[in-house]
């Protein structure tokens, strides 16, 4: 169980932060403005930080899919174990991706490479079962669930259209 | 006509010149509020451009630069921040105000100013500047450091403190008795019990009076309401500043933070043309002779703080050079350091030299202070390395 700290920065926002395993602080500052520091201590000294980084909106989005994606996968990999021949896997939807902006049912995966799209993960939130009018966009990533042959056609339709 | 055309000429050249030094003070790492003053002090009376037909303006300009100065200071913090910090902190607040408030106060009788002098003097020497110590650790990037939180919760209670203390600075400076002076006391703790009940309690509705979804309306609105009740807290000789302080504090929430946001850059403006003012106001040649006792307590006053930075985060279980770090941070002093300057020698209740102190000091702790920020980590650490011992300062 992680034991995330909420400090109020009074005239500033909010610190939230938690010590990991290793020791070391890792968390976000929220500014009142609604933007968001990522924060992570000194190795040698844990008050302090060896890193500050401004994030937008869109970028702690982003990497909260980074991190929240692998915890779906690794679910659904551990409960398709029993089925031969079918992998989980995640696959980015690059921003510059032809289907940027356009329907599941639009790439006709389906159809196409036998892979389903089981969840979207944007922005840090899951959308499970997306139906064919689910419209993707930019850095999206997509849980699928195929066969390995399937999948590898799968990330060539999501980059080539 | 003519006579405008040359205002309009010299307000410019202020104004231009105040953009020049503003900016060379950020590309240094240093706050730019010394160099207003020693604009301020280039001109006026003994420097070296005398400006004339503006003073009507830069005066009132000055005046309403303390009035946002003041609002920003209230809106800063929300009611329940100030009372949760309060309540936190309130002992290393209490440390931080004897320290820091002594060194000014015995300066001030050893000058021979009275008490009124050294009640003036403590809260020049008390306040650090919560604009320098923000910015300087926004720049740093110390935000997220374990310290931070204790450094802002003494800011915060300098803000509360500073709530009582100019009500009573300003019934003092208006010559009332001791007995005027208790009373005074009392009047502003009641008063800033019902602002923080009200904040607390009423807060929107105060916000709801001055909030518009139209940005100039809300401009408007918001600086019309500050300078009314500015103007009115005057007329019932409690000061404008503090009107406009407790204004600041009343209003919170979203509409806070909106006000902020579209005040701030009025604020600097005026504000420079406060130190400007309070620059020109000060004769240069009356700094020399004070000049030792500003070098005496920028240097005691900077040990002061390291002590209490040193002490409020030790408090909280944070290492040495968090401490050291802590009280770094707070060793700015700035614009509230001037405005009570302002306030006592606009009273004409002080020594004329308090100006010429004040304004030495605040020069020397408004560079010091970032200064100190940015090299405690490499001296505290070298003086580990050299004692061998755990750093103390």
């Amino acid at each position: 169980m992680v034991n995330v700290e909420v400090t109020p920065l009074p005239g500033i926002g909010t610190r939230q932060d938690f010590v990991a395993r290793s020791g070391r602080r890792i968390g976000v500052i929220t500014y009142r403005d609604g933007h968001f520091d990522l924060i992570v201590s000194k190795h040698d000294d844990p008050d302090s930080c060896v890193a500050s980084i401004p994030l937008t909106v869109e970028e702690s989005g982003a990497l909260a899919n980074l991190l929240g994606a692998p915890q779906l996968v690794a679910l659904l990999e551990e409960q398709n174990r029993e089925v031969a021949g079918v992998s989980t896997r995640q696959l980015p939807l690059a921003p510059n991706s032809p289907y940027d902006g356009r329907t599941l049912g639009d790439t006709a995966l389906r159809t196409r490479t036998a892979v389903s799209v089981v969840a979207v993960v944007r922005a840090g939130t899951v959308h499970p079962s997306p139906r064919p009018d689910f419209v993707f966009r930019g850095s999206d990533l997509l849980i699928t669930v195929g066969t390995a042959e399937g999948l590898a056609k799968a990330v060539d339709v999501l980059e080539n259209g | 006509m003519h006579n405008t055309a040359i205002s309009l000429i010299e307000l410019g050249a202020v104004f231009f010149g105040l953009g020049i030094l503003g900016r060379l003070a950020w590309k240094i790492g240093i706050s730019p509020i010394p160099l207003y003053l020693v604009g301020g002090l280039a001109f006026g009376a003994g420097g070296l451009v005398p400006l004339e037909g503006i003073e009507g303006f830069t005066e009132l300009a000055g005046e309403i630069g303390v009035v946002l100065l003041l609002l920003l200071l209230g809106l800063e913090y929300s009611a329940a921040e100030l009372v949760t910090g309060l309540r936190r902190s309130w002992l290393a607040g209490v440390v931080d105000l004897v320290l820091n408030a002594a060194p000014g106060a015995v300066v001030a009788f050893l000058l021979g100013w009275g008490p009124v002098g050294a009640l003036a003097m403590a809260g020049v020497t008390y306040i650090s500047s919560s604009g320098i110590v923000a910015k300087v650790l926004g720049d740093l990037g110390r935000l997220g450091n374990r310290e931070t939180p204790v450094v802002l919760s003494i800011l915060v209670f300098e803000d509360l403190a500073m709530a009582l203390y100019l009500p009573i600075l300003t019934a003092v400076l208006a010559g009332t008795t001791l007995l005027g002076g208790f009373t005074a006391v009392g009047i502003s703790l009641v008063v800033i019990t019902v602002v923080l009940v009200i904040a607390l309690r009423f807060g929107r509705y105060v916000s709801m009076v001055v909030d518009s979804p139209e940005p100039e309306v809300f401009l408007l609105r918001v600086l019309g309401a500050a300078l009314l009740v500015a103007g009115i807290a005057s007329q019932l000789q409690v000061s404008a500043a503090v009107g406009a302080f407790l204004l600041g504090i009343a209003i919170s929430g979203s509409t806070a933070e909106n006000a902020t946001k579209l005040l701030e850059p009025l604020r600097d403006l005026f504000a420079a043309i406060f130190f400007v003012v309070f620059g020109l106001n000060t004769d240069p040649r009356s700094i020399p002779p004070v000049l030792a006792y500003a070098v005496g307590l920028a240097v005691l006053t900077t040990l002061t703080k390291l002590v209490t930075g040193w002490y409020a985060a030790k408090r909280q279980g944070i290492a040495r050079m968090g401490r050291a770090r802590a009280g770094a941070a707070l060793v700015a002093r700035g614009e509230f350091s001037i405005v009570i300057a302002g306030l006592a020698v606009a009273a004409g209740a002080v020594d004329e030299q308090l100006a010429a102190l004040a304004t030495a000091y605040v020069l020397l702790m408004a560079i010091l202070g970032p200064v100190a920020a940015r090299v405690v980590e490499p001296v505290a650490r070298a003086v580990q390395r050299k004692v061998g011992t755990p750093a103390t300062t």
